[in-house]
């Protein structure tokens, strides 16, 4: 059993009872809604007479259904309409805070709390959301839920929930160029499995994210839930404070200090126990691209599509499945196959410093005859510092389109679909069947430096090549 | 309207593959909606699509079934609760399978379902004997711990709080958790975070 992690000291100063189940009973410090996973929660709020416990402690977006190019009011969509008219009038009933459309702090959720320091460190976080674990970038025990959680959460402000074991995935080195954040939680992937992770929470440890910045750290955890993680973190450092420092709910004045000693308080101590290590040497990871209908399906861009032989036997069947899906040749190389669209943008990829990785690769170059490319930011404010930079004049004279802030086509709850047996390249953390918007369409998942390679050749690129 | 769900029986469908995602038991495009009605119907409706008839979720002497069978890191990806709600309303009250993806499972126990495991050989021989006799009967104890269909007995497991809650009809959370008010408002007293909060401003 783990001890002394920061995963067990931000548990033991949540933990608000132990349940007659044997559960924990879970203090939330943190709760984020959005338009999908919170309507029904609101409504068995009302059938049962409950009130939100501390209204002042959930914040709300909108983002899965947000049109990313016209965005007038009402919606196209009249689904999405409706949907987004749910959590006005929920928010609004319940005096909870929410960022629309329009207000310059919409975003994905998992990008405006961060962004506007919401997101601190020893807090445990919760959201409808399976990508809630981005925010253990900061030192947080932040997860997923689902709605009839959400509804706990509003009433009570808690979950009952079991403790999760902790594995320290430590990785060492320098990142060789080309090679980002993004490579780095796909290898880990591929190397543990998608399920590996069922039942722990990720330490991102070692010199490698030590390394990283912010951003480059919520990508890590993001993806957590990708290995079958339901919760990933990093511990705090300069590094985080330096983020944090200045943004909008971040303390300030004198609780700045209290804040920081707490912060280091609850770090992993140096002689912390964990139920699991793992170590990897980061000059071993390459750029790195999926081939398959799992994010654990990855190989590095100068290897081939894995032969039968080559895969363990419990994973032949997925394999076989994902060869005839994504209709790919196992034993030949990725590279050089068309892709059809190029998606830049996600909770995983669609913050500032991704699109300037991207602009850089876009910057005097074109985006390919017959290739739709398009970038999102992760948020309005994303976007106006991007704007404010001029990322998006590179994009537009290379051909991208610009658009609105969203999730967008990352699972396509909104306009931004693939049509048929399309072959995206995509900043995403999703490439399951369907998972684009078409029943057959079929999902590459890369960082987005090498999503912008396959955009300006038209095909899947070692962006190693354009540096 | 909480009731204990200490043994489930019924007729069984299996669902053979491992790593199925929630964005295939539920497409997104059902979850731009305000309530979880009619998911029952979409259930799997690409897959099924693709199937043309030939998913277990289709095929006639599957329908009406109560215990699901599949294999390993079911319900993986997103925590759309829409799964296991659409999984549900299709008529299914348990799932036994060699692994589940925990936000999955969680919400499977807050709404009545258990997810069992069971060891690879047990789903197997359960999903043989369910496509060769569709017909059989199987019953999910939670409290012996054992899926038995006709002269087949297997073992299977469920982590205890979840085990416990399922069994003593207190897998709805709500109440217990708002009935702590008190302790609840002691908590959050003591974190710092909370102190310098500016949420509230």
């Amino acid at each position: 059993m783990s001890k002394g992690t920061l995963f067990d000291k931000v548990w033991d100063a949540h933990t608000v009872g132990i349940l007659p189940s044997g559960q924990t009973q879970l203090l939330i410090g943190l709760h984020l809604i959005h338009e999908v996973t919170s309507p029904q929660a609101f409504a068995m709020l009302r059938e049962r007479n409950l009130k939100v416990m501390f209204p002042e402690r959930t914040i709300a977006t909108v983002d899965h259904i947000v049109p990313t190019e016209n965005q007038a009011r009402p919606f196209a969509d009249s689904l999405a309409e409706e949907m987004i008219q749910a959590l006005e009038k929920n928010c609004q009933d319940h005096e909870i805070r929410f960022y629309n459309v329009g207000s310059g702090s919409q975003g994905i959720v998992h990008v405006i709390a961060p962004e506007q320091g919401l997101t601190q460190p020893g807090m445990t976080i919760a959201c409808g959301d399976s990508h809630t674990s981005t925010h253990g970038a900061f030192g947080a025990i932040a997860f997923g839920i689902g709605t009839s959680q959400v509804r706990d959460v509003l009433a009570s402000q808690t979950l009952a929930l079991a403790k999760l074991k902790v594995r320290k995935i430590e990785v060492n080195g320098e990142l060789n160029p080309g090679v980002y954040a993004k490579d780095v939680i796909l290898h880990v992937i591929r190397k543990l499995g998608v399920k590996g992770g069922v039942g722990y929470a990720y330490e991102f440890a070692g010199t490698t994210f030590e390394q990283m910045n912010m951003e480059e750290r919520m990508t890590v955890c993001n993806m957590a839930i990708e290995g079958g993680a339901r919760c990933g973190y990093v511990n705090p450092d300069q590094v985080t404070y330096d983020y944090l420092n200045g943004r909008d709910f971040a303390p300030q004045g004198d609780d700045w200090e209290g804040a920081i000693a707490w912060w280091n308080h609850i770090r992993s101590d140096v002689d912390a126990v964990y139920d699991d290590v793992v170590v990897f040497d980061a000059a071993d990871i390459a750029p790195t691209v999926t081939w398959g209908i799992t994010p654990g399906q990855g190989i590095a861009i100068n290897e081939v599509v894995p032969l039968p032989d080559g895969i363990a036997a419990d994973e032949r069947a997925i394999a076989e499945e994902a060869y005839r899906y994504m209709d790919l040749q196992p034993g030949k190389l990725l590279q050089g196959t068309k892709v059809d669209v190029c998606f830049v943008g996600s909770c995983t990829n669609g913050r500032i410093s991704d699109l300037r990785e991207a602009a850089k690769f876009a910057r005097g170059r074109h985006v390919a005859k017959g290739v739709k490319a398009f970038i999102v930011p992760g948020s309005e404010r994303v976007k106006k510092q991007a704007e404010a930079e001029g990322l998006h004049e590179i994009f537009l004279e290379a051909g991208f389109e610009w658009r609105e802030a969203g999730c967008s086509m990352c699972l396509a709850m909104n306009p931004d679909k693939l049509q048929g047996r399309q072959l995206s390249a995509s900043s995403s953390n999703r490439n399951f069947k369907g998972r684009q918007g078409s029943a057959s369409g079929r999902t590459l998942l890369m960082s987005p430096a090498m999503v912008v390679a396959a955009a300006v050749t038209g095909q899947v690129t070692d962006v190693r090549e354009l540096i | 309207m909480v009731s204990e769900v200490k043994t489930v029986s019924g007729r069984g469908i299996p669902l053979v593959g491992n790593d199925i995602d929630t964005d295939r038991i539920i497409p997104a495009r059902f979850l731009r909606s305000i309530t979880f009605d009619g998911l029952g119907a979409e259930v799997f409706i690409d897959d099924r699509h693709q199937a043309k008839g030939q998913h277990p979720f289709d095929q006639p002497q599957y329908q009406g079934a109560k215990i699901l069978v599949v294999n390993n890191n079911f319900g993986c990806g997103s925590s759309r609760e829409h799964a296991p709600q659409a999984i549900a309303k299709w008529g299914i009250a348990a799932i036994v399978g060699e692994s589940f993806a925990e936000i999955f499972f969680g919400n499977c126990v807050a709404i009545g379902i258990p997810c069992l495991t069971a060891d690879p050989s047990v789903t197997k021989q359960l999903q043989e004997i369910l496509t060769d006799n569709p017909q059989a009967d199987i019953k999910v104890d939670l409290e012996t711990l054992q899926v038995t269909s006709g002269e087949f007995e297997g073992a299977i497991a469920m982590g205890e709080g979840a085990r416990m809650m399922l069994t003593s009809g207190t897998w709805d959370a709500c109440g217990q958790l708002v009935a702590q008010r008190d302790q609840i408002r002691h908590t959050a007293a003591k974190l710092p975070y909370v102190t310098w909060s500016k949420l509230a401003s």
